[in-house]
């Protein structure tokens, strides 16, 4: 509560002040948050008083190599399954390209992630305990299996590549079998690296993200499958992408619903957050281009450059959808309006059904 | 690992060999002076270095702003006038009618007759009490003109720790004691303690906060920087029988250390106390275990609604949906395997390399 009847003796307040949205120590003067007659004009039907408008729950302290790991391991992810299934197809350039592509991209989102660490000196302590409750815990894990099939079968193309160069010795008969093996290892982790991500960001107590985490996994899978097939739509022939173009189409179709699904269901002012502002431009050019995209794998057909032009815009569509999911969910935790009124409805909701029992707030 | 959600024993939980009784706070903010010496004790004992660069935020006399990395105490400053108290004391009133545990049988007549009494005494509904017996009225004067909410507040402990919960290191640990403590030699900087926190308290010490960052003019020699940061119920002190700092040093036992389960029948009975007074804002925040976090251990008195303080209303710990969130990642996974799988059976014809 910062209005009080003794807010017209403080003296006049700094013009374009809004309720929420202000940071703690924000601003160059000293007057930050100082006065509550910018908390006045409040909209007749919400019952929504903070604290000099600061945010209830703190923003995650991630920058933006968070969400380039979002966007990142779900190319990584995408890839390793398109590898595994150009494996057992038999079409070789899609397989390397593939594989290349899981590794390269799960190197880079790796080096994002330990950059963002606050001690990245200690990224191994990731490691030092399997903990389900931990989403992160459990995506270290599946990064790390991951990573290490994909280490393996990126190494065996390098060794093809370059005439079987690599010193194996008499280890090299057992190359076919590693090759199968990991191959399969890494389609096994796959799809979790793709979807654990989703899970990561719904473990909050961040408003967008908690609240989008009955769809965001299936968006997050979608995002990943259409990224991947859509850069494999740009390093490959087109002769043995077919199916990264059906899966292109799959997974545009699927985050196009998903994210419909999401919003329609989301609180309406959480939803907020997905419209307005940077994210919300974000969001609205990830769905154009995520239909350009999926319209595009569909005719593209046998035409290289229509299929390249393509999967540039599917790639940039999941980009933005990464980039987008996270910048709602840090505004929306810098608001305390996300964090208090859709408590203040759940909470009217449950009472109003006769449930008084699970309150925080109690007279006994 | 214990259970995720509802009422739960978490030093038992963790599975201590000798556990101690869960230890807490009880902050009844109907006592409290605002005299911030809680903040001053807190950052000398832990060590705790300047936090800002002593601006005046011009909110009451709250220059602190919120809990953060090096602030573990923090008095809330909330001047109201005359309308809100009664806002304040309709929406208190209005708990009782809810039919909660505990208040209706011994609380609810005295309350409707002090009720009355401060329809009809607007000006001096708290010196009216007919209802209180004794022989001197000690209770300070008071008006219902305005008033000024003072609230020291501080890390809660849950019963059900979302920070703890989605810590991937295991930095954060439940004590012996059933409280929750970051190891500061194991913490990595992830920052997910901070996202986790439904109270907002955790903060991570360093410039890529939201809440530090840009700041001019740091702090020489600050400990522990990059790392995850929240108050102790100083573990140190704990450990060897001695109060905490900021309850050690309250000097009108606004502060309350001891036994959790005493301190909750304890702010119970506060509370029966003050409603009698007719004073029927008074409520509890996190003394009951059935609420989304499981409860608290660090029991408040507040005298309005919770996000009067920067309280969430309701918050519940996220890892209480985490078992549904796995549940409906593994099917996006399923579903887009099958998808590849659909889509390499499709897409045969086109053609083969080799």
């Amino acid at each position: 509560m910062s209005t009080s009847e003794f807010d017209s003796v403080r003296p006049p307040s700094p013009p374009g002040g809004r309720r929420g949205g202000r940071r703690r120590r924000g601003g160059a003067g000293g007057n930050v948050g100082a006065d509550g007659s910018r908390e006045m004009p409040m909209v007749p039907d919400v019952e929504f008083t903070s604290y000099y408008g600061r945010p209830v729950v703190k923003p995650a302290p991630w920058g933006e190599e968070i969400a380039a790991y979002l966007f990142l391991g779900g190319v990584a992810g995408g890839s390793g399954l398109l590898a595994a299934g150009a494996q057992f197809t038999r079409r070789p350039r899609l397989r390397r390209n593939s594989r290349l592509a899981a590794i390269a991209a799960i190197g880079l989102g790796g080096v994002a992630l330990v950059h963002d660490l606050g001690r990245p000196e200690r990224f191994l302590n990731m490691l030092r305990t399997i903990k389900p409750t931990s989403p992160m815990s459990v995506g270290s894990w599946i990064l790390s299996a991951f990573s290490a099939g994909a280490g393996v079968t990126a190494a065996i193309e390098f060794d093809r590549m370059t005439g079987e160069r690599l010193p194996l010795g008499p280890l090299r008969r057992l190359l076919p079998v590693v090759d199968g093996a990991a191959g399969m290892w890494t389609a096994l982790f796959a799809p979790p690296l793709a979807a654990y991500t989703a899970v990561l960001l719904a473990d909050t107590a961040t408003p967008t993200w908690n609240a989008a985490r009955e769809e965001l996994p299936f968006i997050f899978v979608s995002s990943a499958a259409l990224a991947s097939s859509g850069l494999a739509m740009v390093t490959t022939p087109v002769a043995e992408t077919g199916p990264a173009r059906h899966l292109a189409v799959i997974g545009a179709a699927v985050e196009f619903a998903a994210t419909k699904v999401m919003h329609r269901r989301m609180d309406p002012v959480v939803a907020e957050t997905l419209h307005h502002g940077k994210a919300g431009t974000m969001l609205k050019w990830s769905e154009v281009l995520t239909v350009a995209g999926g319209v595009g794998a569909l005719l593209s057909g046998r035409h290289r450059l229509i299929a390249v032009a393509s999967g540039v815009t599917l790639l940039a569509a999941s980009a933005l959808t990464r980039f987008g999911v996270f910048e709602a969910g840090i505004h929306s935790a810098k608001d305390p309006k996300y964090t208090i009124e859709p408590q203040k409805r759940r909470l009217a909701a449950r009472r109003a059904a006769g449930i008084t029992d699970d309150s925080i707030t109690t007279v006994g | 690992m214990g259970q995720l959600s509802g009422p739960t024993n978490p030093t038992a939980d963790a599975h201590w060999a000798d556990p101690q009784p869960r230890k807490g706070f009880f902050t009844d903010t109907s006592i409290c002076i605002g005299c911030k010496a809680c903040e001053v004790a807190c950052k000398e004992w832990n060590h705790n270095p300047r936090d800002g660069d002593l601006q005046l935020l011009g909110s009451s006399y709250d220059n602190t702003g919120s809990l953060g990395a090096s602030t573990w105490r923090h008095v809330a400053f909330i001047e109201q006038g005359h309308d809100r108290i009664e806002q304040a004391r309709e929406s208190g009133r209005a708990l009782v009618g809810l039919g909660m545990p505990g208040v209706r049988t011994s609380a609810s007549a005295p309350i409707s007759g002090a009720a009355a009494s401060s329809d009809v005494l607007p000006t001096t509904a708290l010196s009216s009490r007919p209802t209180i017996p004794g022989p001197l009225d000690t209770t300070p004067p008071d008006t219902a003109e305005f008033r000024w909410l003072m609230s020291s507040d501080v890390c809660k402990h849950c019963t059900h720790a979302g920070c703890l919960d989605v810590c991937p290191t295991g930095a954060l640990f439940r004590t012996e004691f059933g409280t929750v403590v970051i190891q500061a030699d194991v913490c990595n900087g992830c920052g997910t303690c901070v996202a986790g926190c439904p109270f907002g308290v955790v903060e991570r010490r360093d410039d890529g906060t939201y809440a530090t960052n840009g700041r001019p003019g740091a702090h020489p020699d600050v400990p522990n920087t990059r790392i995850a940061q929240k108050c102790t119920l100083c573990y140190d002190r704990i450990v060897e029988g001695q109060t905490p700092a900021c309850a050690q040093t309250c000097p009108t036992t606004s502060i309350k250390y001891g036994d959790h389960d005493d301190l909750v029948v304890q702010a119970k009975q506060r509370v029966h106390e003050l409603h009698e007074q007719g004073m029927t804002e008074a409520r509890l925040y996190g003394a009951n275990e059935r609420d989304g976090v499981g409860g608290i251990g660090s029991v408040f008195l507040l005298l309005d609604e919770p996000e009067v303080y920067g309280l969430p209303p309701d918050p519940r710990v996220p890892t209480a949906d985490l078992p549904r969130m796995y549940s409906r990642a593994g099917l996006a996974a399923v579903g887009m395997i099958a998808a590849a799988a659909l889509s390499f059976l499709t897409g045969r014809r086109t053609g083969r390399g080799r």
